[in-house]
């Protein structure tokens, strides 16, 4: 046995996961309550703690860390076209797992400078231009953010023919060059700037924020959870040298505050004469809905969806839905304790799911032409994935987890709308999809081999 | 000296795909830097396009015959993009039916494109007008 344990620092919640790598199995997984303004090592301590009560004293051979908490790793991105390589800029550092705070494009204002400085975010990354196209705008931007108050570091990845002088604008500010976003029109290039910012987030952020003093229990917090579960995925997905994955898949993780939604997939057109609209998209895309989650940001979905919709999944009476939102806006650690709150709880999640889904696939536009029936498609087709994963708490605590889930699928009145058609959903019981992306950083095979068992079932079935 | 730069595509809901992909081939050879935004391109994003790819030019194709109506403000939306003296190009079966060139060609300028090409315009005159629009001379012999 050569057990490993795996940690997650939330914001609310430290989770632990004890595994054995030679036998690819979980040990255990627990978790304690956390806040930020505690030293974090108590929480790991109870949490670890708990942990014991379930598998017994362990002696680990190995610990590794991943952390959403104080904020996440908290990014702006800079570009020039919102729709062009502003929208490179954000994928870039959804992907690497940031929490984007926002996007700005064209020429930064004072204003925007106020903004920014008050957000105080932990990277910034700077984009604009195709290589070999406009320079004036990030070279303006980065006059712009010389001015700033502390020496944040800032990515600079737009167009390479100006982006030394960017570097030399900036002067003694720590800055990174690297790879344009989008080298040409609406080819995206997100990898060589994604690694940027792990890097710098293991460099620099983690110390920061006070959680290298858990540097005496764990070998080190290697990466933001983000970025964890994205890892996951794409190794569930694809597998790992010999070993094969399940194949394309769409992650769904609903939170108090927010929902993020993965997906591990081409989305190519499913016919030739399907004409791409707007910039590429990442093969292994991550999207935030900042809006839409079950406690913090339950106005949200109310708003995207409507009470009409609510009342409709739920049965309960239109008057009614505003007043049980407003009272779990207001009552975020709240856990349903009678039938209508279960009721209304399990219509949101649904609309939630619904909702960030939709946002994150591509969407199908008929348009006739004198030439004949043409189809637009922008984003990801996502209708031939075969899986939906399901994680986060509200999902797999949840009653009703797979009706749930299946709002994730493809819905015959919205046709356009290109999400999954014939998924079968998989539901990461014991939370451990983060744990695995964490895993795999050292024990690649082994992380696969325990998503494939926990979570797709291969092998397992009695 | 770098190469200009042009932004290239078939306007509004016109479906033609390959004559655009001859004049990309074209233009590169001549000596240019090309973005080629494919069919069934909005004004919109010929403008993004210019914008991000800090384009000299902006060609636009049209052979179904609504080009009249898809090319309609170009001009006024480039000048509020800040794309103000931006080079702008149209060709092919730009009006419905057989109208007299000249009329045509009046009217596209009137709506502010620098050149008007009609049908069957070989892309060798183009390129020569890019030449002259720019002011560069032109190549000795063809790589």
């Amino acid at each position: 046995m050569k057990p490993i344990l795996l940690v997650d620092f939330g914001s609310t919640n430290t989770k632990v996961t004890a595994v054995d790598v030679e036998n690819c199995e979980v040990l255990g997984t627990a978790a304690a309550y956390t806040t930020v303004e505690t030293d974090i090592n108590n929480g790991l301590r109870e949490a670890v703690s708990n942990l014991e009560k379930i598998t017994g004293h362990i002696e680990y051979e190995e610990r590794y860390a991943c952390s959403s908490a104080a904020g996440g790793l908290k990014m702006i991105s800079i570009g020039l076209v919102p729709e062009l390589t502003a929208q490179a800029s954000r994928e870039a550092s959804l992907g690497a797992g940031a929490k984007v705070w926002k996007t700005y494009s064209f020429n930064l204002t004072k204003g925007d400078m106020r903004e920014i400085e008050e957000y105080h975010p932990d990277i910034i990354l700077l984009t604009g231009g195709t290589d070999g196209g406009n320079s004036e705008c990030i070279l303006y931007n980065a006059q712009m953010l010389s001015s700033l108050s502390y020496d944040c570091p800032i990515v600079i990845a737009g167009n390479r023919c100006a982006a030394e002088e960017c570097q030399e604008i900036l002067g003694e500010r720590t800055t990174y060059l690297c790879e344009n976003v989008m080298p040409r029109l609406g080819e995206l290039n997100v990898e060589p700037t994604q690694k940027q910012i792990r890097e710098i987030f293991l460099k620099r952020i983690v110390q920061g924020k006070g959680l290298s003093e858990a540097s005496d229990l764990v070998s080190g917090i290697i990466m933001p959870t983000p970025s964890a579960m994205l890892t996951a995925m794409e190794l569930l997905s694809d597998g790992w040298e010999e070993i094969p994955g399940i194949g394309e898949l769409v992650g769904v993780d609903l939170g108090g505050a927010t929902t993020d939604i993965y997906s591990i997939a081409e989305g190519s057109p499913a016919n030739m004469g399907t004409v791409m609209k707007g910039i590429q998209e990442p093969y292994a895309k991550r999207s935030v809905e900042g809006d839409i989650g079950m406690r913090y940001s339950v106005h949200g979905i109310l708003e995207a969806v409507g009470d009409r919709r609510l009342s409709k999944i739920s049965g309960i009476n239109r008057q009614k839905i505003k007043e049980l939102v407003d009272y779990l806006g207001d009552h975020t650690d709240y856990i349903p304790d009678n039938e209508e709150m279960e009721k209304m709880d399990y219509a949101l999640a649904c609309a939630a799911v619904e909702t960030a889904v939709a946002r994150h696939a591509g969407s199908l536009e008929q348009v006739y032409t004198p030439c004949g029936l043409t189809y637009l498609q922008s984003g990801k087709d996502l209708r031939r994935v075969k899986y939906v994963v399901v994680t986060g708490g509200a999902l797999i605590h949840a009653k009703h987890t797979e009706e749930i889930a299946k709002f994730a699928l493809y819905d015959e009145s919205t046709p356009g709308s290109l999400r999954p058609e014939n998924a079968e959903i998989l539901v990461d019981r014991k939370y451990i999809l983060a744990a695995m992306g964490l895993l795999s950083q050292h024990y690649p095979a082994a992380a696969l081999e325990i998503m494939k068992k926990e979570i797709a079932y291969y092998g397992h079935k009695e | 000296m770098d190469k200009k730069k042009l932004v290239i595509g078939v306007i509004g809901a016109d479906v033609h795909a390959v004559g655009i992909s001859i004049l990309q081939h074209a233009f590169e050879d001549a000596g240019f830097d090309v973005t080629n935004l494919g069919v069934m391109v909005s004004q919109e994003e010929y403008i993004s396009a210019a914008i991000e790819t800090g384009a000299d030019g902006i060609m636009v194709s049209s052979l179904y015959g609504h080009g009249e109506l898809d090319c309609r403000g170009l001009r006024e939306k480039c000048d509020e993009a800040g794309l103000k003296g931006i080079l702008l190009y149209v060709g092919g079966n730009i009006v419905v039916g057989k109208q007299p060139f000249d009329e045509v060609e009046k009217r596209f300028k009137a709506m502010g494109f620098d050149r008007v090409f009609g049908p069957g315009t070989a892309p060798e005159t183009t390129i020569a007008a890019l030449y002259e629009d720019f002011g560069i001379e032109a190549p000795k012999t063809a790589e």
